[in-house]
């Protein structure tokens, strides 16, 4: 059985955002991360491996600039079996149209039961990547995985909705895309480490890709971006230090008084 | 096929259990005021599921001037490849220019497989929708497209704002965050023209199976609804210590809230979490006792009517957005504002 796992680094908006002193994001100063909702998929498929290791392989498959080659090392560190990285120049400025096609088109040249990404990454958070590379290749999808078992040549999954949770069952091969609350992803081991490091890792350009041109980078989006800009952060209100919580207590229902609120 | 062929807002009309989620009513509020800067006025809801036609009435008083219905058992439980291969036959058949769909884990699902589908882009997650010119100004050597969808949403974490626009394909498609748009005040015996279709549907490698079908619903109210939230954050210090916000949130008849943190620790459950990894909320009052004010938290938080923070670190960044601040210590504070919550309500009652 092999296996395919999307990831992508990204840069780590959860504990280490940076700024410029013009207020913009500094996005070079950013640690860059594997994307927490990838890395449970990826640890979802090194389980599967685990329960059967001769007979499935885990590729991890990411794109983007050259040095996303870390995020490569990192998953063969934790125990992928190998990397492929897809990097090309005119593949850049990609929305998640083109993304999805390119990928898709990296996938057609590849072997896979199962393929598995993260429900969405923290930089874009649009979710639409995984859902569109099972379109392009007309595979089946479950989208929001909480649980993912093997059984034969199915996977039964916990998807998760807003007010619950099915039980999905589907034939491989198939996509999934998996929540961070899957599990909790694995280290890296020093012997991973240095496999990883001895590895060669694959790199594909964009003559290795079965995908239209009129698919791919920038031009091929069809979503473009009118204006980006840091957030700004709304003007500031009062902040009192009150001499006793007595003053503070009286202080906020004053003020829920003054909007008719008591 | 030109671009000018595809006319009108539609909107995904999402029913669960034959009952429909308020994501629905709050795009057609969105799609009214699109419609107005729109040379087409008239507003479709898509319903799709299996004996749904009872609830085109209900998406008439929300303001559908149309309702498409596709009706058919194999809709009755969502699963993406039936609901797309509905949504995207309709939007071939009927040609809107602008498809909203709700940000909800069924659209956030359904609306990408669609849009690859139908080979037009997507932005997801929008918190602000207008009709405007792309380029936003004229561009030498560009041809500036007006009256196209401009699709704001936050990115990077929420540290980042961008607008997109989809000049060149139709439909304009977004998902649209739940909880920010404005629905309509319902309008009283409305009636929709009803059009039913169906594109029939053949079952294939890509239709799952469900097994089972869990509902957690909750015994607690939707905090998205509430009017009066208190919020706690890893400040709180507890699961009991939430006691003392559970009093004053029933003082004030409002509802307990929760930060990121709250339920990483397991005090409060996930349905109260606010923030971008939570819920978006905007009531009249939100308080944020003991909490940080992490920019996740904020994008859930931000629209607020009227903030007030109580935190004991005076560099706390939620005194950053909110109204009123005080720096203190919860503990002592808010079983006083509690009691003093109580006593203005009796003095008035």
């Amino acid at each position: 059985m092999k296996i395919v796992v999307c990831i992508k680094q990204v840069p780590d908006t959860a504990g280490g955002v940076k700024f410029n002193p013009d207020g913009t994001l500094d996005r070079a100063a950013m640690l860059a991360i594997m994307n927490p909702d990838d890395k449970a998929g990826l640890e979802a498929a090194l389980r599967i491996k685990d329960a059967d290791p001769e007979n499935v392989t885990v590729t991890a498959l990411t794109m983007g600039l050259p040095k996303a080659d870390a995020v490569l090392r990192e998953a063969m560190a934790m125990g992928a079996d190998d990397g492929l990285l897809i990097t090309d120049r005119v593949l850049g400025g990609a929305d998640t149209w083109a993304t999805s096609s390119t990928i898709a088109g990296a996938l057609k040249n590849m072997e896979y039961d199962l393929i598995i990404t993260g429900r969405q990454a923290i930089d874009g958070d649009t979710a639409q990547v995984g859902p569109q590379i099972a379109e392009h290749l007309g595979l089946p999808v479950i989208s929001y995985a909480r649980e993912i078992q093997v059984e034969g040549d199915s996977v039964i999954v916990k998807r998760q909705f807003d007010d619950g949770y099915m039980m999905v069952k589907t034939k491989m091969p198939c996509l999934i895309t998996a929540l961070a609350e899957l599990n909790d992803p694995r280290y890296m081991t020093p012997g991973g480490i240095f496999d990883a490091f001895a590895k060669e890792i694959t790199v594909w350009g964009r003559d290795k890709l079965d995908v239209d041109d009129s698919n791919i980078g920038l031009k091929g989006s069809p979503t473009k971006i009118a204006k980006a800009s840091d957030k700004v952060a709304k003007g500031k209100g009062t902040v009192v230090t009150p001499d006793s919580p007595q003053e503070a207590a009286d202080a906020i229902a004053a003020a829920l008084a003054e909007k008719n609120i008591i | 096929m030109s671009l000018e062929d595809y006319k009108g807002v539609f909107i995904y009309a999402q029913q669960v259990d034959n009952k429909l989620s308020n994501i629905a009513f709050e795009l057609l509020g969105k799609a009214r005021e699109l419609a107005a800067d729109l040379d087409e006025k008239k507003v479709t809801a898509v319903l799709l599921g299996s004996e749904v036609g009872g609830l085109a009435d209900e998406l008439a008083a929300y303001g559908a001037d149309r309702v498409i219905v596709v009706d058919d058992p194999a809709l009755k439980d969502y699963r993406t490849e039936p609901y797309t291969h509905a949504l995207a036959s309709v939007i071939n058949e009927f040609k809107p220019e602008i498809m909203l769909v709700g940000a909800t884990a069924i659209g956030r699902d359904l609306g990408p497989r669609t849009s690859a589908r139908v080979k037009t882009g997507l932005t997801a997650d929008c918190t602000k929708l207008e009709i405007g010119d792309f380029p936003l100004t004229p561009v030498p050597g560009q041809e500036q497209k007006h009256k196209q969808l401009l699709m704001t949403r936050p990115a990077f974490g929420g540290n980042t704002i961008a607008t997109i626009a989809c000049p060149d394909s139709r439909p304009q498609m977004a998902t649209v965050r739940p909880g920010v748009m404005q629905k309509i005040d319902p309008i009283k015996d409305a009636k929709a023209e009803v059009v039913n279709y169906n594109p029939g549907f053949e079952e294939n490698n890509c239709y799952v199976e469900i097994l089972k079908i869990v509902k957690e619903v909750s015994s607690v109210a939707d905090i998205a609804d509430a009017k009066i939230l208190v919020s706690g954050g890893r400040g709180v210090g507890s699961k009991e210590n939430f006691k003392l916000l559970e009093d004053l949130a029933e003082a004030l008849g409002g509802t307990v809230s929760c930060s990121r943190a709250v339920v990483d620790n397991g005090w409060m459950p996930k349905e109260m979490q606010v923030g971008q990894t939570g819920k978006t909320v905007r009531p009249k009052v939100y308080f944020a006792i003991g909490i940080s004010g992490a920019i996740q938290h904020v994008a859930g938080m931000e629209e607020s009517d009227f903030i007030i923070a109580i935190n004991k670190d005076e560099n706390a960044p939620i005194f950053d957005v909110a109204d009123y601040g005080i720096v203190g210590d919860l503990n002592k504070i808010v079983p006083l504002l509690t009691e003093k919550v109580k006593a203005e309500k009796a003095k008035k009652a």
